[in-house]
């Protein structure tokens, strides 16, 4: 794998990997008993671990040109599977924490394991490990088939999955120590926040350096919301993640916002974190893998210009409807919330898109589990927008803030469509770039499907309701006109819930363990012939 | 129709695709986040409004390092049932000088804002420890630990020091005494006590917030916990200051 690259990139690589073991290596031996020299001991040994691997072909001869022919997969295959790890782990780790809920001593006396510290972990994990790898490695698989165009090199493809998935490391073992900025979606502390925006760069960078490599004259709305994903999260991260370490060879520091203005820019961040991470790019997944799965051309290419200038216009302002009723000015509340309502139209005209596209497909739906789980997620999306947009009406807030309906809302958006959608994209391209004809058990993918399904609708039904009987019962008065219920007693009526979405929670797992068993099955089986595009500038078909 | 037409020509071109994307996604931000450092009224004047001493401080920290912000709002909205079951509802100026907010998106537990003076030390030491044991149905994880952790009290300076050049009015002086204050708040017959209450004021909660021997962090986390919605009185008036 490491082979295929030209002499000058090995030389470039390995130039790089001592980079960053000297990096590690500078920030452990400077960081004495602070948590950033466990990291910096991380560095080291990937630094060390690259060296010796880009060492071991640093003289061999140069690869065969006729690579130039072909597409260049290889990260994507790195990508899915450092992505079906990462889901695992994370989905493990948000059922240990709705565990947590009903047993709360199952933390075992530890202060890594205890709910604070876990939940980062799961929400890191989930979004931006499974989310992220699934992402990039989808992008790069989408920008080159759409563009019939080779990655621009071969070199920056792995800085971009190798240095995001060392920012996943930094972030997520930080959490275990107690290094966190607390700042929702955007814990990781600030040498984790400048790396990844070195690497984020580099991704955009190469993106652009690919898209000029086009056969195409048009670029396909894929790689626009792909694009929209990379430019916008790169905006928010660089603005919500400013502050101030105390040393610069220490792990903590103080964020450069403060109160009400905090507020906003992490709101700001947090539901475009949602906004361009969760549903920019995964639409981006969704235009180039449903209609390939369907074998149908997009309904319709000027609801696609809406939706996605829609999307990409209205979402920066709805923010501040995680703060109505707060001691943020009344005006930028009411400025979120109607902006909130206004996305309804571009959210559903995409949904509604993806599914008119499916119309005379409905038999592949039926028949086939991967384009059901893209199905599915198009619905859920649908479903996700219009609920968020109706929690963001102020008197609705007023009753569901602060609850699990909140909760429940987020996973019916990250199960049921951020999750669905991956699993049906992986579903598409696994086959095409290992070279095989179709998954190694089409049984397994409805298992898949079917589990995956149960454990969303567990999931989101017992949230809603534990969500809604909350919001009630803190409003409750008595006929004396006080207040009805203690806050104990709230907590107490949440059980059956909560004991419900450690069963969702396990079942939707449990698909993903299916679904993880079947792709190494496919990986490991025989090679056969798989479809493709052909990377050849020809007429367009 | 001229848009899509214009459209037609922008998707051929990448980096304007990529200015068009940003120039789209600031509008947002610029309209409704830059007016907030700007607009006077956004945040009110307080004068008796108190910044977080080093002891105080270092629990906030431990606060944030154990993600007790997942479960638990300091953010009282201006709802009457709210008012009624936590409090005055929070003004912006309370958490002015918090470097982050923490006012929370969730109550697994209860909101915090007006926490502190509710519960005696004690029982803030018994429940961390083990908080079945004073709140028999209570699902919230113990932290034993933080009774059997001293203090690391050294280095306090420079985060005051960080939080000084962010606007937080701390003086050279407390930055100066930031470790020797720390201690000084849970020890009040030392003789730094009395150089903790002439730079953080008469209001300043000075005592043993436990028994243990040194300085833990339950000190500097009980610390925190009581002056949550203490650090100015203006809220509990009857007229709102503007």
């Amino acid at each position: 794998m490491i082979a295929i690259l030209t002499p000058r990139e090995r030389q470039i690589g390995m130039a790089m990997a001592i980079g960053l073991a000297l990096l590690g290596l500078t920030m452990a031996a400077l960081g004495g008993h602070d948590p950033i020299a466990v990291h910096g001991f991380m560095a080291l040994a990937l630094g060390l671990a690259l060296v010796f691997a880009v060492g071991s072909v640093l003289e061999e001869p140069a690869p065969n040109p006729a690579r130039l022919q072909q597409y260049y997969d290889d990260p994507i295959k790195v990508g899915i599977v450092l992505a079906m790890i990462w889901g695992v782990f994370a989905m493990t780790i948000g059922l240990w924490v709705a565990a947590l809920m009903v047993w709360p001593d199952a933390t075992f006396g530890q202060a890594w394991s205890s709910y604070g510290r876990l939940r980062p972990v799961h929400t890191t994990g989930v979004i931006f490990a499974f989310g992220g790898n699934a992402l990039i490695a989808t992008s790069f698989h989408v920008m080159q088939r759409t563009c019939r165009a080779r990655l621009a090199d071969q070199l920056s493809p792995w800085f971009v999955l190798i240095g995001y998935n060392l920012f996943l490391v930094w972030a997520v073992t930080g959490y275990f120590m107690g290094v966190t900025q607390s700042k929702e979606y955007a814990e990781p502390e600030w040498y984790a926040d400048i790396w990844l925006v070195i690497v984020w760069v580099t991704y955009l960078v190469l993106y652009l350096r690919t898209l000029k490599r086009r056969a195409e004259p048009h670029i396909y709305v894929a790689n626009w919301y792909y694009l929209a994903f990379i430019v916008v999260v790169a905006m928010l991260h660089i603005v919500n993640a400013a502050a101030i370490p105390v040393s610069w060879t220490g792990a903590k520091s103080y964020p450069a916002f403060s109160g009400v203005q905090d507020a906003m820019v992490q709101w700001w961040y947090g539901h475009n974190a949602v906004a361009f991470f969760m549903t920019s790019g995964f639409l981006g997944m969704l235009y180039y893998y449903l209609p390939m799965r369907a074998q149908r051309p997009i309904f319709s290419y000027r609801l696609s210009i809406i939706s996605f200038w829609g999307i990409t216009f209205f979402y920066l302002w709805v923010g501040s409807h995680h703060l109505h009723y707060t001691a943020l000015p009344t005006w930028v509340q009411n400025l979120g919330m109607t902006f909130s309502i206004m996305l309804l139209v571009p959210s559903w005209a995409s949904a509604g898109n993806a599914l008119a596209t499916l119309n005379g497909a409905w038999h592949r739906v039926r028949d086939d589990a991967t384009l059901r789980f893209m199905f599915i997620a198009a619905v859920f999306y649908g479903l996700s927008t219009f609920e968020g947009s109706f929690l963001a009406i102020r008197p609705v807030n007023a009753l569901s803030h602060y609850t699990d309906w909140t909760v429940g809302h987020v996973h019916s958006g990250a199960l049921g469509w951020l999750a669905m959608v991956t699993f049906g994209a992986f579903y598409s391209v696994i086959p095409q770039i290992w070279g095989r004809t179709a998954m190694y058990s089409p049984k397994l993918v409805e298992w898949h499907f079917w589990l995956a399904l149960a454990g969303l609708l567990t999931y989101v039904f017992s949230l809603w309701n534990a969500g809604i009987t909350q919001g009630l019962m803190w409003r409750a008065y008595n006929s004396a006109g006080t207040l009805n219920y203690s806050f104990i007693e709230s907590m107490e009526a949440m059980r059956p819930y909560y004991i419900a979405r450690v069963l969702g929670g396990a079942l939707f797992l449990a698909g993903i363990c299916v679904g993880a068993v079947n792709i190494w099955l496919t990986i490991r089986g025989a090679r056969d012939a798989a479809p493709d595009r052909p990377l050849s500038p020809q007429a367009a078909e | 129709m001229s848009i899509f037409k214009f459209h037609y020509n922008l998707e051929k071109n990448s980096v304007g695709f990529v200015v068009a994307i940003i120039l789209a996604a600031s509008v947002g931000g610029l309209v409704e986040i830059a007016p907030l450092f700007t607009i006077d009224d956004t945040v009110e004047t307080l004068p008796d409004m108190r910044v977080y001493t080093p002891l105080e401080l270092a629990g906030r920290n431990i606060y944030i390092r154990e993600g007790c912000y997942a479960c638990h709002s300091q953010m009282i909205r201006t709802l009457r049932d709210e008012v009624e079951r936590y409090g005055p509802y929070s003004l912006a100026a309370e958490s002015q000088y918090d470097h982050p907010m923490l006012w929370g998106s969730k109550r697994t537990g209860p909101d915090i804002a007006r926490l502190g003076g509710k519960y005696s030390d004690d029982w803030h030491e018994a429940h961390l420890i083990y908080p079945r044991a004073v709140v028999p149905t209570s699902i919230m994880p113990a932290y034993p630990w933080l009774a059997t952790t001293p203090l690391d009290v050294e280095g306090l300076g420079a985060h005051l020091a960080v939080l000084a050049q962010l606007g937080v009015p701390y003086t050279d002086d407390m930055i100066a005494n930031a470790s020797r204050d720390a201690t000084a708040q849970a020890r009040p017959d030392s003789d730094a006590a009395t150089g903790l209450v002439d730079r953080y004021g008469e209001a300043t909660t000075i005592r043993r917030f436990t028994d243990a021997r040194e300085v833990t962090e339950m000190d500097a986390v009980i610390a925190y916990l009581q002056i949550l919605g203490q650090l100015t009185q203006a809220p509990y008036a009857a007229e709102v200051p503007q």
